[in-house]
């Protein structure tokens, strides 16, 4: 049942069952979250570094560390969220065990959802501690950065939820991962500033969670912008709010008869 | 509970789409009894299993569990259900221990007795000494008591068991059913949905036998028994042209037979034909209610 009422003592189930889990597995995905970004920063922060040694008047290696958090927070988000709860439903049948408890889908939906952003938040962070390595100026904005992939992670955590509520078997996956996922990447301005792109990218890229997210922790790191932050902010709220009650609905499709 | 029942269940109807999966089902399970569920693949034992817990939503009838009005109370129920799925759905890559632990969460054991909770279940399940083994080096055997043991360790007033023995040997069926039997005899409910015939007769105080999403008998199995099949049935062996012959002449003197792998059993008083006698038992009682075979 849809009540809008969320348990505390529900929601610690299901995220004491994550960490339980969790502690299990965290050696590979800290290894992987904290390897992939560091390639895509030194790739593309001192490959295309040597051609072009500034951005709207960053270091590039400063640009590309800033905007990796955004990548940082996709891959610890969206995918372990499509791909883990496609096989907690369909093949490990877990699904089952925590509904028979005393646990509604909404609850389970905004569990999952809590996890997965706050595992965005320490994993997004980690592109910021490589740039300072490779010189990034520290600045106190940056500590809002945990925050800001937070947020990012709640809505790309039940976007990715959603998605594996809507697909029909896990081949699905690669379809949207390609056609959805990729382009968001790509034109979220984190390796080249949106205003290379022509006017109706740039008008698109508005509606991609993903470059608020970037626009935000530059923000963050070199020096807020007023409001332009906040309506950022608002955007990534709005993202989350969306996928998070669109994800209850279609998850309670598939696991209620 | 005013009416002494864990389970009541009124005409209560589950389709899907043109499929009518359970079709105006009345059920009881009288507190601190074991009703065994027994029906072929397909009578909707598991579709009622799943509606007991609201994972599936009847479209028709009353359903109560513990004494809470379902779907709309059903978190209250499944507070003090303890259930077992017939697909193992453990955390394979936890520990004994772990497994139990995330369900003592699950079940809001408070932090003061959850230890204490964990090693009762460990106790329960002979698991003691496995404890940090991770369930996907266990056997089969002890996979299925631990997961008994996840859906007790909150110590539920009711157990909902789907074919808890499906798929095991027959000495490890054994031993979950003295399992089985500890508990009911400490004064849990259990309702058992199963296909064995010796799991509903030996283990059930009251048996239901469902065919096409229907309850068709009611009763104890030996009640059962006595009221449908009489007291023996004879069974003749023999090649299938004289098992044939059997057939004819008996349903033609007004005796009820059925197949029973390279025999026929007629049931009822043998009418004199040469065969082994044997006790009447559940199975004839289904087969002659629904005419279905039920393995």
């Amino acid at each position: 049942m849809i009540s809008g009422r969320l348990e505390r003592s529900a929601l610690s189930g299901v995220l004491v069952r994550e960490a339980v889990n969790f502690s299990s597995f965290w050696r590979s995905t800290t290894f992987s979250s904290t390897v992939q970004p560091t390639i895509y920063l030194v790739a593309f922060g001192f490959g295309f570094g040597s051609i072009v040694s500034s951005i709207n008047g960053y270091d590039y290696v400063d640009f590309v560390a800033t905007g990796t958090v955004a990548t940082g927070v996709l891959f610890a988000s969206v995918f372990p969220a499509m791909f883990g709860t496609f096989v907690k439903y369909q093949f490990q049948r877990t699904y089952d065990a925590i509904l028979a408890a005393p646990v509604d889908v909404e609850e389970l939906v905004s569990a999952e959802t809590l996890w997965i952003a706050a595992r965005a938040g320490v994993y997004g962070s980690v592109p910021i501690l490589v740039g300072i390595i490779f010189g990034l100026d520290p600045r106190w904005g940056m500590l809002t950065i945990p925050f800001i992939a937070f947020i990012a992670g709640l809505g790309w955590g039940a976007c990715g939820i959603f998605i594996a509520s809507r697909v029909k078997s896990i081949d699905g996956f690669s379809y949207v991962s390609s056609a959805v996922l990729t382009p968001l990447f790509l034109v979220a301005g984190t390796f080249f500033p949106l205003t290379q792109l022509p006017q109706w990218a740039q008008v698109l890229a508005q509606f991609n969670p993903l470059y608020h997210c970037v626009q935000l922790v530059r923000d963050a790191s070199f020096g807020w912008a007023g409001w332009a932050d906040v309506g950022h902010l608002a955007v990534l709220i709005g993202f989350a709010v969306l996928f998070w009650r669109l994800a209850i609905v279609f998850l309670q499709r598939r696991l209620i008869d | 509970m005013s009416d002494g029942l864990a389970i009541r269940l009124r005409g209560v109807v589950k389709r899907y789409g043109p499929i009518t999966a359970v079709d105006g089902l009345d059920l009881d399970v009288p507190e601190g009894t074991c009703v065994g569920l027994l029906g072929p693949n397909g009578a909707g034992k598991t579709t009622t299993m799943k509606m007991l817990t609201a994972q599936a939503i009847a479209d028709e009838g009353e359903l109560t569990v513990l004494g809470h009005q379902l779907p709309g109370d059903s978190k209250a129920a499944r507070a003090e259900c303890g259930v077992v799925p017939q697909l193992d759905n453990l955390d394979i890559t936890l520990t004994v221990e772990q497994n139990l632990l995330v369900f003592a969460h699950l079940y809001r054991i408070g932090r003061a007795d959850r230890r204490g909770a964990i090693e009762w279940a460990l106790d329960l399940a002979n698991l003691r000494d496995r404890r940090d083994t991770r369930v996907d080096k266990l056997s089969g055997g002890m996979r299925r008591r631990l997961l008994i043991a996840r859906a007790l360790v909150h110590r539920p007033r009711l157990i909902l068991l789907d074919e808890p023995t499906v798929g095991l040997d027959p000495q490890v069926r054994q031993e979950l059913w003295a399992l089985i039997d500890g508990l009911r005899s400490e004064g849990t409910s259990i309702l058992m949905s199963t296909h064995y015939i010796e799991e509903a007769q030996r283990l059930a105080d009251n048996v239901t036998i469902m065919s096409h999403g229907k309850a068709v008998a009611v009763g104890p199995p030996a009640a059962l028994v006595a009221e449908h099949a009489g007291r023996e049935a004879v069974e003749v062996y023999g090649p299938p042209a004289r098992l044939a012959e059997i057939e004819a002449e008996a349903r033609a003197s007004g005796a009820r037979t059925r197949r029973t792998g390279t025999s026929v059993s007629i049931i009822g008083n043998g009418h004199g034909l040469d065969g082994e006698r044997r006790p009447a038992n559940l199975e004839d009682v289904f087969v002659l209610l629904t005419g279905e075979e039920i393995e």
